[in-house]
């Protein structure tokens, strides 16, 4: 069924009896050609592009719970292309203009709004920083503009600018990024990954691996065997977990972030802004919630929540950059488990063991990188070869001293 | 979280930082012939274990001294806490 504007007024003149629902519940085959393990935004995305680019229909997604129930749908949904290093910035780019195309590419409203991101700065170093990462950008195709104190004041009067420790500058903005409603994301791809024939599997974990010889032949699922001739492992902040049981040790922690949502509030704030003093950034959902969150619980975690130290200090954070939110009350927060790579980068590879592919190593940034992680993964599966603008996202770029470190901080996953 | 410091008692896990898995105590030797590999695996693979996890922390704002502290990665509970210099010592590291 084509979801359009015109089949909303049908529907509602007939009593919305017309919808179905949006992916089938099948139960699993006895093998595939491809078997995605994890079905969060990057899982349906590479599905999505396997059956829709590469043809590629014979495939299945497997998910431990329900779809989006991982980061996917617990992200402060926040997009950009505003990275520094040559081995990132490409990447992010065709992740963003994939974004932009989205929506009508898999008909669905993912309510892709591209509000604009700014990046305060308060020093003149950070200005200097601010000046060459806007530099990387543009030459990567991305777009970045400079302001001064007085064109962000235009922007957002209420800010807190003459703050006697962090007073505001300037800032870099970003004025194509912004947010995605982050559950339609998922929803968005699994539909479009079930009407090419893909299966997803919910409520199916992944318990282990069959390797003989070297070569991946399938998994082993809480529903049975599941043979395979590709497995391609896509489970973010669960990678060790999975991968271990191919005897592997990953670049990779878990670690917790944690997000809150406020209140609904009248319109306020149109568009993402990051304080360049603490840790803290925050935009406002359609149903006037103020979206915000800041630093990791900095300590390995799989609980998907977090404590309450860094709750206070993003809250500081909060009432340092915007007074006036100061009697605004919380409604929600959460938790969920980021897979924090040793560079602050992610991997998108085959591993040593034959027919057995790996993602993740996303860090609390993997939202914006789902349109491209699918696309790129998707690419590496049916080719072999990988995607010309993840050539840098290798498993063995530390032993070869290749990594991509945007904030130079060293192999210190909490720190990224 | 509190961690319950060997010398000083029960501490808020605030006045520590946190450094990662224990086995950073364990530095390969680098004359080994294989000094190149064991590095690798020392400096960037993790075990990562979702439950028990043996972690290095640092009581910055207090007494200066490192920990070291066995925590389940799924709940946060703190089953034991040890100076990281006994456990040193005790691996035959520092005499
Ligand atoms: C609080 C918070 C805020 C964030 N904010 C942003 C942001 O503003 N912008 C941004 O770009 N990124 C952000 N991120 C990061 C982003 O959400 C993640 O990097 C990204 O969602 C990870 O990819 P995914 O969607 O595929 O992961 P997930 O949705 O976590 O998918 C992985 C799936 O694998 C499944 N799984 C695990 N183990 C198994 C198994 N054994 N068998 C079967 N299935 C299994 C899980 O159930 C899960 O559904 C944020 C994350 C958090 C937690």
């Amino acid at each position: 069924m084509r979801y359009s504007g015109l089949r909303v007024i049908k529907e509602a003149l007939t009593g919305h009896k017309g919808w179905r629902p949006a992916w089938r519940d099948p139960e699993p085959k006895k093998s595939y050609d491809v078997v995605i393990i994890g079905g969060g935004g990057h899982g349906l995305a590479t599905a999505y592009y396997l059956s829709k680019v590469h043809k590629i229909t014979n495939v299945a997604v497997i998910e431990k719970g329900y779809i989006g129930g991982g980061n996917v749908g617990r992200n402060t949904t926040i997009i950009r292309s505003n990275y520094l290093l040559d081995g990132n910035e490409p990447f992010y780019e065709l992740s963003l203009k994939l974004w932009e195309g989205l929506e009508q590419d898999f008909n669905y409203n993912a309510m892709v709004s591209q509000r604009g991101i700014l990046n305060l700065v308060h020093t003149d170093a950070q200005r200097d920083a601010a000046r060459r990462r806007g530099n990387a950008m543009i030459l990567n195709g991305s777009d970045a503009e400079l302001l001064d104190a007085n064109g962000v004041r235009a922007m957002y009067p209420f800010l807190n600018f003459d703050n006697a420790r962090f007073p505001i500058k300037g800032g870099l903005l970003h004025r194509r990024g912004g947010t995605v409603r982050h559950d339609a994301v998922a929803w968005g791809y699994a539909r479009g990954a079930d009407m090419r024939g893909v299966d997803i599997i919910q409520n199916c974990e992944v318990t282990g691996f069959k390797i003989e010889n070297g070569k991946c032949l399938g998994v082993e699922t809480t529903k049975g065997f599941i043979g395979a001739k590709k497995v391609a492992s896509c489970v973010a902040g669960s990678s060790s977990r999975v991968m271990e049981k191919a005897g592997m040790r990953l670049p990779i922690e878990s670690h917790v972030l944690q997000a809150f949502v406020s209140e609904g509030l009248k319109p306020v704030l149109d568009g993402v802004i990051t304080f360049g003093a603490g840790h803290f950034y925050c935009s406002q959902s359609d149903k006037g919630g103020l979206v915000f969150g800041g630093d990791l619980d900095m300590y390995n975690s799989y609980a998907q929540r977090g404590n309450l130290p860094v709750v206070e200090d993003v809250m500081e954070g909060g009432m340092a950059l915007i007074p006036a939110i100061g009697r605004v009350r919380m409604l929600r927060s959460w938790g969920g488990i980021m897979d924090m790579s040793m560079d602050g980068s992610p991997f998108i590879d085959k591993t040593h063991i034959d027919g057995l592919y790996f993602n993740g190593g996303w860090c609390y940034g993997g939202f914006k990188a789902t349109p491209a992680s699918g696309w790129c993964y998707a690419h590496l599966l049916a080719t072999d070869k990988p995607h010309e603008v993840a050539t840098a996202y290798r498993l063995d770029r530390f032993r070869t001293g290749h990594m991509i470190d945007e904030k130079g901080v060293g192999p210190n996953p909490n720190l990224h | 979280m509190i961690i319950n410091h060997p010398l000083l008692g029960p501490r808020d896990a605030q006045e520590f930082t946190y450094l990662g898995d224990a086995s950073l105590i364990d530095r390969p030797d680098w004359q080994a012939e294989d000094a190149a590999d064991q590095f690798h695996e020392y400096v960037y693979l993790r075990e990562n274990p979702a439950g028990l996890h043996k972690e290095l922390w640092f009581h910055e704002q207090g007494d200066r001294s490192w920990l070291v502290v066995t925590r389940n990665t799924v709940t946060h509970e703190i089953t034991n806490v040890e100076l990281a210099r006994d456990v040193a010592r005790a691996r035959g590291r520092s005499k």
